[in-house]
């Protein structure tokens, strides 16, 4: 473990991060009006982000390999069900997590 | 909320697997404060990732984070001093959270946006901790700790589905993302399956302004009533 390069890598994310979240105001925090199709985007945009999102942490996934992706769809299809029954982000991550890891560490191994 | 302890425990197993000491993982959360973003930083760190990597990475998958600003920008103009602790607090979770909450009339509206920002930093940097110290107590197999990533965004993707009118900017993310990795592969396809979903979203616009009309609380249309 290399410290210096560690902290480094630290402030370069924290820096592209805080810049990221800085950019609307930067650019439309002064009494500019914010252009319709940026507020629409604002509206909509992050329905299509998550579900990149959801393909992104799946992207690894090797369907003719392995364990063909199984342990990740029943635990993502757990989730949802559970999403959908209790409405409870905690219980559907936590058993949804809880699931993924049995699976992985138990029975696809 | 607790969800956010949960995946800040996570983080803070996932990071002393990587050899770092419990301290990291608090003084990430504080300076960093960004959920998926860290559990991509451990890989990067105990990779030891150049600069330039490391950066490009970070605007890619925080890129979306561009996207809440915009919806709060009326509202945290108003904030005064703690102006830049909200924009800079403005994660995932925060949108989500400041985005379903209805302020009663009778409360302070800006202290409730605020404590909730900083409730939420809170409850991270204490996961993270928590999770950091019993990775050092106690020994377990923490193998596919990190699905708790994937869950929450499941999780947040159905709730979004339940929640919205219309499925077609959930759809289009869906399609175009799976498009783009059969054609770019695993480390290139969110970009561009992000500049489609915009255009198609830009294109699908009279269809989805029509829907909004009819809808109550899709995502963040309160923001300027």
């Amino acid at each position: 473990m290399d410290v210096i390069h560690s902290v480094a890598i630290i402030a370069v994310v924290s820096a592209c991060t805080i810049l990221i979240r800085a950019v609307p105001f930067l650019l439309f925090g002064g009494n500019r009006q914010v252009p319709e199709t940026i507020h629409y985007l604002g509206k909509f945009l992050p329905e299509a982000i998550m579900a990149t999102l959801v393909i992104y942490c799946l992207r690894n996934i090797e369907i003719m390999e392995g364990t063909h992706g199984f342990p990740e769809l029943i635990s993502v299809a757990l989730v949802a069900i559970l999403h959908l029954w209790k409405k409870n982000i905690l219980i559907s991550v936590g058993l949804g997590t809880i699931c993924y890891m049995v699976l992985i560490q138990m029975i696809f191994t | 909320m607790l969800g956010y302890i949960f995946l800040g425990i996570a983080f803070g197993l996932m990071l002393q697997d990587a050899g770092y000491h419990f301290m990291w993982a608090f003084a990430i959360s504080v300076v960093v404060y960004a959920g998926s973003m860290q559990f991509v930083m451990v890989t990067l760190l105990s990779g030891g990732a150049s600069l330039f990597y490391t950066a490009i990475m970070t605007l890619f998958i925080n890129g979306r984070h561009i996207f809440y600003g915009f919806s709060f920008i009326e509202k945290y103009r108003s904030m005064g001093k703690v102006y830049p602790y909200m924009v800079f607090s403005l994660t995932d979770e925060t949108y989500s959270v400041l985005c379903r909450t209805k302020v009663p009339p009778e409360m302070n509206e800006k202290k409730v946006m605020f404590l909730i920002s900083f409730f939420n930093q809170c409850y991270w940097i204490a996961g993270s901790v928590i999770g950091g110290l019993a990775g050092q107590l106690i020994t377990f197999d923490s193998t596919g700790i990190d699905f708790s990533m994937t869950a929450l965004f499941v999780a947040i993707v159905v709730e979004q589905w339940r929640e919205s009118k219309s499925h077609i900017p959930a759809t289009a993310g869906f399609l175009m993302s799976l498009l783009f990795l059969f054609v770019f592969g695993a480390d290139r396809f969110i970009l561009p399956s992000l500049l489609m979903s915009v255009i198609i979203l830009i294109a699908a616009r009279k269809h989805l302004d029509g829907k909004e009309a009819q809808m109550q609380d899709a995502s963040c249309i309160r923001t300027e009533e």
